[in-house]
């Protein structure tokens, strides 16, 4: 179980202060939480508060009710966090079976990382040796970006933007993914999206808006208040 | 050989017994093993120290193993090796040394290569650097490489150095004839105080030769790196260099590409990056469980693999 009490952050930017996130409570103990909410309410930010990337400036984070707002990015991560980044990372000279062993926490053999890769829709063969650089697609790093979040399985698991980048073939195999993580490991998957159809599969939907916490609840209800989020200016009103 | 010896041969030959092929073993100055085979023979220079490789033409996979130990400290030696490869022929030269010094006189080992790579033969030639020794005496290595590639000849060469050497000058020439392409893979990494520099210079003489020379580097602590590379593109060719380097901690690294093009259709092409390991590669190998120093290894490790 994951508890935010009163998660504060807020960031300087030319000599002002944004408040980013304000007074974040809410608790995570289901299966599958999306966390949605228009560009720039604070969704990245709160993930990258709970995998310890950032810390934040008032409030504290448990995980089964141990405080670990002051741990760092590795405890946390040994604690059972794991983080899909919205942009994975490139690293020049380190393949995917390194990679994926290192998720793993031990050497993976190839029948492992072929299980681990054919969940994502690819082929062992043709990518266990590759280094993880730039001669890999966006789509191809984010789906390997997710083999590691599976390679880990921990109790919480938390994906920004998943679907971003990823072609309407895997689509369907993403919430798969997502289906089989939670069978095999029973933790909890929070992921941050827009899409409808991963909000469609959330037992919760946490709604940010402006920093806060509009609303939380069942699809039913929150879908309603996401069409109507942030107050916009006439000209982009009138598009809309 | 001694142990110390024999690590070291093993440190920059990978050798733990005896090679099969044709070799040639130096230690402390002397020659301490040879063996020739019927296609490639190896003569001790008469007018200068070092020796005479000659691989007869059509020669295939046979290899050479050229490595060179030093553990007496305060040795100092200039050695002066030629290979002279035939046409067609297709070898692999294994080159490489090894200093181990725990006393406090500089030891220096400066080994010339020269290559004449004759039409149509493929050489890969692999050097390796290595350093150890507690002693105050400085390990100094200074090689220097010439190559010359006839018509459709072509030389891979990986060279590396990772550990323990304080001091380096690694110069780097070669002519590049019609159609002949030479490929130069450099890894280096620099600790302490230690300073490294390379300096390449390729004339690309004719047309359909092409030149790769990529160097990948990593410098820790007080050290220092010069990367200097000059390609001359004078006929129809590609020339192309990168210098990638990590830098940590107060080292500093510069990089100086020069390209030259005296034919339209020379096509030259440089890139360097230099830059610390970038945070978010830290943070995305912490967030898989690793502590931040492993997290460095795993990065740096991988990036001169």
């Amino acid at each position: 179980m994951l508890e935010l009490k009163g998660i504060c952050y807020s960031a300087e930017d030319e000599s002002r202060e944004t408040e980013i996130l304000k007074d974040i409570d809410v608790t995570i103990d289901d299966r599958f939480v999306a966390v949605t909410g228009p560009n720039g309410s604070g969704k990245s930010t709160l993930a990258k508060i709970v995998a310890g990337i950032l810390k934040p400036t008032a409030g504290r984070i448990l995980l089964d009710g141990v405080d670990i707002t002051d741990l760092s990015i590795t405890e946390r991560a040994n604690m059972g966090i794991s983080f899909a980044f919205q942009q994975p990372v490139r690293f020049k000279g380190i393949t995917v079976r390194e990679l994926l062993s290192i998720a793993a926490g031990r050497k993976a053999t190839m029948s492992e990382i072929c299980g681990m890769l054919s969940e994502v829709g690819l082929c062992a063969r043709d990518y266990v040796n590759r280094e993880v650089n730039a001669s890999l697609s966006g789509g191809e790093l984010k789906r390997i970006e997710i083999a590691m979040i599976m390679a880990r399985g921990t109790k919480v698991s938390i994906f920004d933007e998943p679907e971003a980048g990823i072609d309407l073939w895997s689509f369907q195999n993403l919430i798969h993914v997502f289906e089989k993580m939670h069978e095999e490991i029973q933790g909890s998957i929070l992921i941050i999206s827009h899409q409808e159809r991963i909000l469609n599969i959330a037992d919760r939907i946490i709604l940010l808006a402006d920093g806060q916490i509009k609303k939380t609840g069942s699809k039913e209800e929150v879908m309603p208040e996401l069409l109507g989020t942030g107050a916009h200016c006439k000209t982009l009103t009138d598009k809309l | 050989m001694d142990a110390i010896q024999q690590n070291l041969l093993e440190q920059v030959a990978g050798l733990h017994e005896i090679p099969a092929g044709a070799y040639n073993i130096r230690a402390n100055g002397q020659m301490a093993g040879r063996n020739t085979t019927a296609n490639i023979d190896i003569v001790t220079k008469q007018d200068s120290s070092g020796i005479d490789i000659k691989i007869r033409p059509g020669t295939r996979n046979e290899s050479v193993h050229i490595p060179v130990v030093l553990s007496q400290s305060g040795l100092q030696e200039s050695v002066y090796n030629d290979f002279f490869v035939g046409e067609d022929a297709d070898v692999t030269i294994i080159a490489g040394c090894g200093i181990h010094n725990s006393g406090d006189g500089a030891s220096e080992h400066s080994g010339i290569h020269r290559f004449f790579v004759e039409k149509n033969a493929k050489v890969r030639y692999v050097e390796k650097h290595y350093g150890s020794g507690d002693g105050s005496g400085e390990r100094i290595m200074n090689p220097a490489t010439e190559i010359h590639l006839a018509e459709g000849a072509s030389l891979e060469m990986d060279t590396v150095q990772i550990k323990g050497i304080d001091s380096t000058k690694r110069v780097t020439t070669a002519q590049v004839a019609d159609g002949a392409s030479l490929v130069i893979r450099e890894k280096i990494m620099t600790h302490g105080r230690q300073y490294a520099e390379t300096d390449f210079c390729v004339e690309m003489d004719g047309d359909g030769s092409s030149v790769n020379l990529i160097s990948r580097s990593v410098a820790k602590e007080h050290s220092r790196q010069l990367f200097k590379s000059r390609i001359v593109g004078n006929g129809r060719c590609q020339g192309h260099s990168e210098c990638d380097a990590i830098i940590m901690d107060e080292a500093s690294v510069s990089a100086i590409p020069e390209l030259t093009a005296n034919n339209i259709d020379a096509n030259l092409i440089h890139e360097a990056a230099i830059g610390k390991i970038a945070g978010e590669q830290l943070m995305k190998l912490m967030t898989l469980g690793l502590t931040e120093k492993e997290a460095e290894e795993q990065i740096v490790n991988g990036f001169l693999k």
